[in-house]
């Protein structure tokens, strides 16, 4: 590997997306638990996660590319090498397959690894040591074997990084049995689901999301609490609505509820679910809301062939296909690798017009 | 200005290869014994790669008519992988590549253990997850085999790292043959153990062939312990098929790298006798002359002349011995062939530390199905 690309504080390339999010706050406090108290960045939830499951069980460790000394490429890490040390906080030489592989073997031996990568385009170059050895060895050594360990990094687009830094793993990782893949959006989520993760027996992908890092969401005392977690397999009704259902995960999920800002504005209800969890996928959810509203529109930044979009058509047609009033709509990245110029960087993830633009056609108000 | 190595140097010293038994199994004098093997531990390591040979032997045989998928023997390499077996500890966490079952067996694996494994029946811990010769033991400290070359190494050394934390007094030790130490992992193994200072113990069998891949195809520089240096790590090159001395080079390497807190690194020449495995033709990719000229260096034969010579065996009781395991190995193979195999629940488990509702669900569904057309289910399979 040799770009490596550290984005500075990225208040700049956040753009409309958080600036829209603090702007709404105060018309989505009721999503969620008890009264918003304070602020927190996503970053400040990461690392609050790392510190108090490091504090809970010394098991816990870190290691990755500049996680120590360099307090982490995004930061998410920072501080933590001063207070727990070296052993627990390992900086690495450059080798992902290494890394993942010392992790794994580590959690064979009874540790419980958080292995960062620096994102999770990197991660290609471990995928073997994630997949054949990670997420399978449970099942061939027949519950023997057990691989506590969280993987974790920036997944999908930045801003300008071009295309071996902007894809988005989703699809690839929920395919495989024997792995659970969480896509936090906010800053409950990424404390929540976090600690669900590193508490969990079972490896965990933790997708983040590099742009929303510095991004900052009210959260409640609860969220605050060392022992908050959020349950693993189960999404969560961001806005609820009548007239359609609106699926995302991660930063899409500030977009949809953006989108149905505008939708409202034109009469249309829209139901926002943050999937929160990739697999296990909580169909019920969804089938539920579908039930309500009878349209469906799902939205992610990666690819649309075999996409989570495809995995939710599927689910539409075996769960609630009697409930849809039309075809599901699917907005999803354009199948291209990502390229560089900014001009053409937009036209390839969806923004909040290509959301509303679906969701209208869905309800037929094209 | 002075470039070293490659073909700019091609006289420069070899690593010296360690060996205390001469080719027929004479002690060699003068020979660093540091460890000698007294009468009982030295008839415990012949008999244990006896019936390592035995048991390879006949369980080839089995594969070969059609009793199992897949088998790979040791054939050539006894002395390698008992003799290193015998200088761990028990507790010491093992990460094997393929060739290793001898590990096992010193451990106290048993025949039955063995063929269950190879039928991949109800009774093998492995409940027939995995294809035949991948074994793995939790109680025994073996790790299940992974079928991706040198997947293990970076484990070993984060599973030794992991002990270091803990203040453990063991080591995770690592197997490979000279082949799989051309893959990356291999690199990032060494060099990872090196820099966390893991007491970890790489052993690679260079048994000069990787498939039909011949080792001087396989590298260009001096086998794979001058990497051991490179890193930062003790290396050695000990004669695989010398048994006293695989064993001496084991015990030695556990206790630097519990006392210095570093990996080492252990290249054990040896010849591999055998195919690669029963899905290999090793006739087409060597001569016969250079098989014979091997076999008359068989590492349990000059292992034998070394027990002899000490009087501490003799002919009746390899007549025995080798009847007896023979008889052992195919009544396993037997009992193991009419053990039912695991149930169809089996299918459904393990994937994750608790079966999810949708793995639930597939699971009921699937019962159904199979209690419903009985035909569709194999006849030896459970339906529960």
């Amino acid at each position: 590997m040799l770009a490596r690309f550290v984005c500075p504080a990225t208040t700049g390339c956040l753009g409309l997306a958080a600036q829209a999010a603090a702007r709404q706050v105060g018309q989505w406090s009721r999503a969620y638990a008890a009264a918003a108290t304070t602020e927190l960045t996503v970053r400040d939830a990461l690392n609050s996660a790392l510190d108090e499951e490091m504090a809970r069980d010394e098991k816990v460790y870190i290691l990755g590319e500049e996680v120590g000394e360099y307090q982490g490429a995004y930061k998410i890490t920072r501080g933590l090498l001063q207070k727990h040390g070296a052993e627990r906080v390992r900086d690495t030489p450059i080798t992902e397959a290494g890394f993942t592989g010392i992790a794994v073997g580590s959690a064979f031996a009874g540790t419980k690894p958080v292995c960062e990568f620096m994102t999770f385009n990197f991660a290609m170059q471990a995928i073997d040591q994630i997949v054949n050895s990670a997420a399978k060895t449970l099942y061939m050594s027949a519950g023997q074997i057990s691989c506590p360990i969280v993987f974790r990094g920036p997944n999908g687009a930045a801003a300008g990084v071009g295309a071996q830094h902007s894809q988005c793993f989703a699809a690839w990782y929920s395919h495989v049995p024997g792995l659970k893949v969480l896509a936090p959006y906010d800053s409950e989520d990424a404390r929540g689901l976090l600690k669900a993760a590193i508490r969990d027996p079972d490896p965990v992908i933790f997708l983040e999301n590099e742009l929303l890092y510095g991004t900052a969401f009210p959260v409640s005392q609860e969220v605050l609490d060392k022992d908050f977690t959020l349950p693993i397999g189960k999404a969560k009704v961001m806005r609820q609505g009548k007239d359609v259902t609106i699926v995302a995960f991660s930063k899409m999920v500030g977009f949809s509820l953006e989108a149905a800002e505008q939708l409202a504005k034109e009469g249309i209800d829209a139901e926002v679910i943050n999937l929160r969890s990739i697999k296990p996928l909580d169909r019920a959810t969804i089938a539920a809301s579908v039930r309500k509203t009878h349209r469906l529109v799902s939205v992610e930044e990666g690819w649309p062939q075999s996409g989570i979009g495809a995995e939710i058509a599927a689910l539409a047609m075996e769960e609630c296909f009697d409930d849809l009033d039309a075809p599901m709509g699917r907005v999803a990245g354009a199948e291209v690798p990502t390229p560089y110029a900014a001009n053409l960087e937009a036209m390839c993830f969806p923004q909040v017009p290509d959301i509303v633009r679906q969701v209208k056609a869905t309800v037929g108000r094209a | 200005m002075e470039f070293l190595g490659g073909p700019l140097t091609p006289s420069s010293p070899r690593i010296p290869c360690y060996r205390t038994l001469d080719g027929t199994g004479k002690h060699i004098p003068d020979a660093v014994v540091p460890h000698d093997l007294q009468q009982q531990d030295a008839v415990a390591l012949y008999t244990a790669m006896a019936k390592l040979q035995v048991m390879d032997t006949i369980c080839y045989d089995a594969q070969r008519q059609g009793r199992f998928s897949f088998f790979m023997t040791c054939a050539g390499e006894e002395a390698t992988v008992v003799g290193s077996a015998a200088g761990l500890d028990p507790r010491d966490m093992v990460f094997s590549q393929y060739r290793e079952h001898g590990v096992l067996l010193w451990r106290g694996f048993s025949f039955d253990d063995f063929a269950n494994q190879l039928y991949g029946n109800s009774l093998e811990p492995g409940q027939g997850r995995q294809m035949p010769i991948h074994y793995g033991s939790k109680e025994l400290n073996y790790q299940t085999v992974s079928s991706p070359l040198a997947t293990q190494l970076p484990h070993a050394a984060g599973a030794a790292y992991a002990m270091k934390l803990d203040g453990a007094d063991t080591v995770a030790a690592a197997y490979f043959g000279e082949g799989a130490s051309s893959e990356g992992d291999f690199h990032a193994a060494l060099n990872f153990a090196a820099t966390l200072g893991a007491p970890c113990l790489f052993i690679c069998r260079n048994n000069g062939y990787a498939i039909s891949t011949p080792a001087n195809e396989q590298y260009a520089g001096d086998g794979i312990a001058c990497r051991g240096t490179a890193y930062g790590m003790p290396a050695i090159r000990v004669d695989g098929g010398d048994a006293r001395a695989v064993y001496c080079a084991t015990r030695a390497a556990r206790e630097i790298a519990l006392r210095d807190g570093c990996p080492v690194l252990i290249e054990a020449m040896s010849y591999r006798s055998g195919h690669h495995s029963t899905s290999d033709d090793s006739s087409r990719y060597r001569t016969r002359e250079e098989m014979v000229a091997w076999r008359a260096r068989d590492p349990v034969v000059r292992f034998r002349h070394w027990l002899v010579a000490n009087a501490w065996w003799d002919e009746e009781r390899e007549k025995q011995l080798r009847h007896a395991t023979r008889q052992q190995v195919i009544e396993a193979l037997e009992k193991a062939s009419k053990v039912a195999k695991p149930p169809v629940s089996a299918l459904f488990s393990d994937v994750y530390a608790d079966m999810p509702w949708h793995l639930q669900e597939q699971l009921q569904e699937t019962l159904q199905v199979a209690r419903r057309h009985p035909h569709l289910c194999p006849p030896d399979m459970p339906v529960q």
